[in-house]
């Protein structure tokens, strides 16, 4: 098969894979070099994967092997033609050979749309492995890791990362293996042709070479600069389209333009200078190609002349000069391509590694009707080892008890919290449910008996039903209206459009932040836990519903031990101990008429909140 | 797609010169197999040496020349495809600094976002492909077919087979893998909700111990994603073994009908090999073409999206004599006066917020504004700086409808806290002075220590110069909200408006800030939306809004206390802390 075309059209674009259209874009460049650190062991790691797939990939080796031998075989026999049967016009030996060619193509076809169609699915499915053993980690991981890991960035792993082991999967390692045999084989093929002639057609290689190496080094330093020049600009924007309302507000936007023409006309500059170096890459092997195409066409003539090789191999030689050139350029790249996904692989299997919260076997499993006997025996904790959180805490909640905690911004009442659901485990000290400690207990049979309505309201893509229904997933549509009207939701939920079955928007923006709140505490309504938390779970609720709420958790919390963490102190009166903290300890506890007598911190807190009415 | 053709004219030359650069390129590329046919043919054939080497060195010559049209057409491509994108990027950037609010809440952030980065990025990559790839490859088909109609007509006759074959595929392709593609994308898309969803929400999980539920979910979503990528993977797979199949099988019956045609003379070797030559150039380039549709297809969804930016026109706009009128003396003492206004948020205007709304600030006065969550007390606000424009009814400042005052004019005289308190990257001065770049540092001080901030901005390390990152993370909601008073505060406005903006802060400095506020801005009308009437007790005038976005009650604290059913039951609500407080005081 004739390949000059194939060789002279391909700069800027390289074939499509299979994968095509559905990744989000890599902008056109160069991959960037991340080398991973250890890359022997990551490629083990991701064998493991590839192992389940073993037959698909059996087949698709296969296949690359077969195809690419038969696009060396074209050449050959195309110069044969000529050589053997079209110049000394032996028409019934070329029939044959021109069938022959058929075949051979035809078979070339097969095998390799069998190592497309294949291999599609075995990195397909291996990515749809690692894709659910990474998300299957989250769910398992310590509440600690994503304090520490941005939303954003575990997002790009998930996706950014795989889509790079998929693509790299998918066409550079075939891709590799094709360059590699198309490289052997041609030369192979060349010197067994003739010698001189491909001592002729190898001079090009040096120059080949050398102006990869230039052009590359050159790309490579542009497209850094543009790469960070785009980040500023998409960072300005997405921080100013972030605060539009506000700078709409204050009439900036002028300024805004003028900042953001800026930084564009930067990227601009860094632009066109990557662009047109990277750009050369075409041409310039283009024109090589060109060159080498004019050289082996000389020098072949004058051999030819002379009698030293025939009319027919100058044609293959054509063609085998112009498939040796390719593979040397696309080497490189697909070398690099490889590295930086199994750099993305091996920050995947970073996380893999990352050790569960579910470590414990032995876990009790807790039975529904424990009587939420809640104890604190000089509990110290701290995030980091350097800075202490709870120093010594000690307190004990009796059955039904509500247990408030009051205290300035930092003096660790959410941890508290953190603990008893053991979204953190302790670190000295003991906390007891009924006497049991809690570190012996199944972490989701603890957190199914403890109920939670938190701070920051949140609200899945999926209908209101759905979302309270998250709180229990048997309850039935009667149980889930109950729990609404409990939670002074149903009034809102009934006024909207499609009442229970409207789909609310991820992270719920077509709700107020009062109205998922009052979802969110619908939730814990329904889940019906022995223990209730509400760390600050009517903030943002206006004083008149939240009054109609607290009625609701009145009958919620009867029987239930329940822990209140409150801005506003008059939702905590009631309270039958008020535990007071401040600098991760607790420095009172007492009802609010004891703590008033006392006329400590409690009471400094107190009278500065009411301080504006005298 | 081709709306966006206009943003090339400025460009127009390298627009012209890229491809034209493109066109030298193909030609010379074209030139090579004619010439080599000479080299067997007139040279090798008759044994004429000196024609060898001269048409050598020409080849030599043409592949310099082709690749100054290469290196042209890079540059001149790369010049107009990068002024194009950034043109582009900047209309869009000024285009969505003119969004009214209405518009910022129908386009979402994070996609008007996408829009503007990758979108752009799309269409700019798209434009460098078509002046060299789409260019080069119909060229190259055009080119290769009239070389091989003038070395043999009919051997030309392959061609004629081959061609619209490779075109029907082609078709077929398009028509079946692009809708295949969409899907593929939006089973994407939903497999990155799912993760977001969960990534955000992983303590809701963790609590309600929901990872089953969520694993399912995924799994679901997952293995949807997988089977639709592989179907269309698949889909793809049978294209290039049919088109080099094709291509192959009309390389052999060239070689062989044309092995025939030698015989009798009426070709030579040389043109066949040349022939050979230019249909596999020719059909390769269908073969690319065919390879770059899918770029086409996202560069028409990016195109489209892009447009819809462009296209939407803010309803809030200046009124046309605004220029030549220019005084700043429309606003002057802050009397502001609702006339029957009604709102509503959706285009259809059915689902009313506001209804019949009609009151009067008087200059220097405070206004409170109370009711239930989502009663529409934003909404009400919002309509004063013409962040919306009423449905009906109209607001007037000083006697003059807010839709004939020049908006440098209205919002340079409104100083507003939102309920959300957005801050940018940068200094906490530069945050303060956001409204007003040109305060000097005493002017920034006193309001920030009116806004109670001054005390915890110099605790800082680094003072008002302390660095804030995106979105202010590293300040507590508080401070937060105490930075965006100060900044409202700087403006010194006629009008001052506190949407709920000092819920984060603890009522004792709250009481500090407004005893502020009254000294400062005795001049201004202020209005305030609290949650709390202790906040507001002192306000000369509150508005209570009822569920159905009427003024429920109207009144001093006082009166409202005894005529108000409604305001008396948010007082009962917070009464309990009332008489705590006359007991400790």
């Amino acid at each position: 098969m004739s390949e000059s075309a194939k060789q002279s059209s391909n700069h800027s674009f390289k074939p499509l894979g299979p994968t095509m259209g559905m990744g989000g874009g890599r902008g056109p460049g160069p991959i960037p070099k991340v080398r991973p650190k250890n890359t022997a062991a990551t490629i083990a790691k991701l064998w493991t994967y590839l192992r389940r797939q073993r037959t698909g990939l059996i087949i698709v080796y296969i296949s690359t092997f077969l195809s690419s031998v038969i696009s060396l075989i074209g050449p050959y026999l195309i110069g044969k033609a000529i050589d053997k049967y079209i110049l000394p016009k032996d028409y019934n030996g070329l029939l044959w050979l021109c069938l022959l060619m058929l075949g051979i193509y035809i078979l070339g076809s097969i095998v390799s749309w069998v190592q497309s169609y294949v291999m599609s699915g075995v990195s397909q499915r291996t990515v749809l492995e690692l894709r659910h053993d990474l998300f299957e980690k989250y769910q398992s991981l310590p509440l600690k890791f994503f304090d520490t890991h941005s939303t954003g960035e575990l997002m790009s792993r998930t996706t950014n990362d795989i889509e790079n082991v998929s693509n790299s999967l998918n066409q550079s390692v075939i891709q590799l293996l094709t360059s590699l045999i198309t490289l052997s084989g041609s030369l192979v093929i060349m010197l067994s042709l003739n010698l001189s002639l491909t001592l002729v057609s190898l001079i090009t290689i040096p120059l080949i070479l050398l102006a990869t190496r230039q052009i590359s080094s050159l790309t490579r330093k542009y497209f850094k600069g543009q790469q960070k020049h785009l980040g500023e600009l998409n960072g300005f924007i997405e921080e100013t389209i972030q605060g539009q309302k506000v700078v709409t507000l204050y009439r900036r936007e002028a300024t805004e333009i003028k900042r953001f023409k800026a930084i564009n006309e930067q990227l601009n500059t860094m632009g066109k200078k990557a662009q047109i170096v990277a750009g050369l890459v075409g041409p310039v092997m283009n024109a090589v190609n060109n060159f080498n195409f004019a050289l082996i066409a000389a020098i072949g003539g004058w051999m030819v002349f002379k009698d030293l090789t025939t009319v027919g191999i100058i044609v293959s030689f054509l063609n085998y000069s112009k498939q040796f050139g390719r593979p040397i350029t696309e080497l490189a790249n697909q070398y690099n391509m490889i590295q930086s996904a199994v750099a993305g692989a091996e920050r995947v299997f970073e996380i893999m590694e990352l050790e569960s919260e579910y470590t414990e076997v032995h876990g009790r499993v807790v039975s529904h009707d424990m009587r939420g006997q809640v104890q604190f025996d000089n509990v110290s904790f701290s995030y980091r080892p350097d800075a202490p959180i709870l120093q010594n805490v000690s307190f004990v909640a009796n059955p039904g008890e509500k247990i408030a905690l009051v205290g300035p911004t930092g003096a660790g009442k959410t941890t508290i919290v953190n603990l008893l659901t053991r979204f953190y485990d302790i670190q000295e000290g003991r906390i007891t449910i009924d006497g049991l400690d809690i570190r012996q207990m199944d972490k989701n049979s603890l957190r199914t008996e403890v109920g939670m309505v938190l701070q920051d309201a949140y609200v899945f893509s999926g209908s209101i039903r759905d979302n309270i229904r998250f709180g229990r997933l048997d309850a039935t549509d009667e149980e889930i209206i109950v729990a609404a009207k409990l939670a002074n939701a149903d009034g809102f939920i009934s006024r909207l459009p499609h009442g229970y079955d409207m789909i609310l928007q991820a992270e719920g923006s077509n709700l107020s932040h009062g109205q998922r709140q009052l979802l969110t505490i619908a939730r814990a309504i329904l889940a019906n836990p022995s223990i209730l938390i509400l760390d600050e779970a009517t903030s943002s609720v206006d004083t008149r519903t939240e009054m109609h709420i607290q009625e609701a958790m009145k009958n919620l919390m009867k029987g239930r031990t329940s822990f209140v963490i409150a801005h506003r102190l008059s939702t905590i009166q009631d309270a039958d101990k008020i535990l007071v903290m401040n600098g991760g300890q607790i420095i009172e506890q007492g009802n609010h008429e004891q703590l008033l007598a006392a006329e400590g911190f409690y009471y400094e807190l107190y009278s500065s909140q009411f301080r504006r009415v005298v | 797609m081709w709306k966006l053709k206009s943003y090339l004219k400025p460009y127009w030359i390298s627009s012209i010169l890229g491809p034209l650069c493109m066109v030298l390129e193909v030609w010379m590329d074209l030139l090579q197999p004619i010439m080599m046919a000479s080299i067997i043919n007139d040279g090798i054939m008759t044994g004429d040496l000196a024609h060898i080497q001269k048409t050598g060195l020409m080849m030599l010559g043409v592949a310099l020349i082709g690749a100054v049209g290469g290196v042209g057409c890079t540059v001149f491509s790369s010049i107009a495809s990068q002024n194009f994108g950034r043109d582009l990027r900047n209309d869009l950037f000024e285009k969505v600094q003119t969004f009214s609010f209405r518009n910022l809440d129908q386009i979402k952030t994070g996609s008007l976002i996408t829009r503007l980065t990758n979108d752009v990025m799309q269409i700019q990559s798209f434009v460098q492909m078509i002046m060299r790839g789409f260019i080069r490859s119909p060229l190259l088909f055009v080119g290769s077919f009239i070389m091989a109609i003038s070395i043999s007509p009919k051997l030309t006759l392959v061609l004629a087979i081959a061609t619209p074959l490779l075109f029907i595929l082609l078709v077929v392709l398009i028509r079946k893998s692009f809708p295949l593609f969409s899907k593929v994308q939006s089973k994407l898309d939903a497999v990155n909700n799912v993760l977001q969803e969960n990534l955000s929400g992983i303590r809701v999980v963790k609590a309600f111990v929901r990872a089953n539920y969520e694993r399912k979910r995924f799994g679901k979503a997952n293995e949807e994603y997988t089977h639709t990528a592989i179907k269309a993977a698949r889909l793809i797979a049978i294209n290039m073994p049919i088109m080099t199949l094709i291509l192959n099988t009309s390389v052999v019956a060239v070689l062989w009908y044309g092995g025939g045609l030698t015989r009798g003379g009426s070709l030579s070797t040389g043109e066949l090999i040349a022939f050979i030559n230019y249909v596999t150039q020719l059909l390769f380039s269908m073969l690319m073409i065919s390879n770059m549709l899918p770029f086409v297809s996202r560069a028409k969804v990016s195109s489209e999206r892009i447009n819809e930016v462009l296209d939407t026109l803010s309803e809030i706009t200046d009124p046309s004599y605004a220029q030549k009128n220019g005084t700043n003396a429309i606003i002057h003492s802050g009397h502001i006066q609702f006339k029957n206004v009604s709102f509503a948020y959706d285009t259809a205007q059915t689902d009313l917020v506001l209804q019949d709304i009609s009151f009067q600030a008087e200059p220097g006065q405070t206004l409170a504004i109370l009711g239930a969550t989502g009663s529409g007390k934003s909404t009400l606000i919002s309509l004063i700086p013409r962040l919306y424009d009423t449905t009906s009814g109209s607001v007037l400042i000083d006697g003059t409808d807010v839709k004939d005052i020049p908006l440098d004019d209205l919002r340079g005289k409104i100083g507003m806290a939102l309920q959300q308190s957005i801050l940018f990257t940068g200094s906490i001065r530069d945050n303060i002075r956001f409204g007003k770049n040109d305060a000097g540092q005493d002017e920034i001080e006193a309001y920030a220590k009116a806004a109670e901030a001054h005390d915890f901005i110099m605790r800082m390390p680094d003072g008002y110069n302390t660095i804030l990152g995106q979105k202010g993370v590293n300040l507590s909601g508080g401070q937060k909200q105490r930075i965006s008073i100060a900044r409202a505060l700087l403006v010194r406005p006629a009008i001052l408006i506190l949407d709920d903006s000092t819920s984060a802060v603890d009522l004792g400095t709250e009481s500090r800030i407004q005893k502020a506020l009254k000294e400062l801005m005795n001049h201004t009308t202020t209005i305030i939306i609290a949650q709390r009437i202790s906040s507001i007790i002192d306000a000369d005038q509150i508005i209570v809004l009822g569920d159905n976005g009427t003024i429920a009650a109207e009144g001093t604290h006082e009166e409202l206390i005894h005529s108000s059913a409604i305001y008396q039951d948010i007082y009962r609500s917070q009464r309990k802390e009332e008489q705590e407080h006359v007991r400790i005081s």
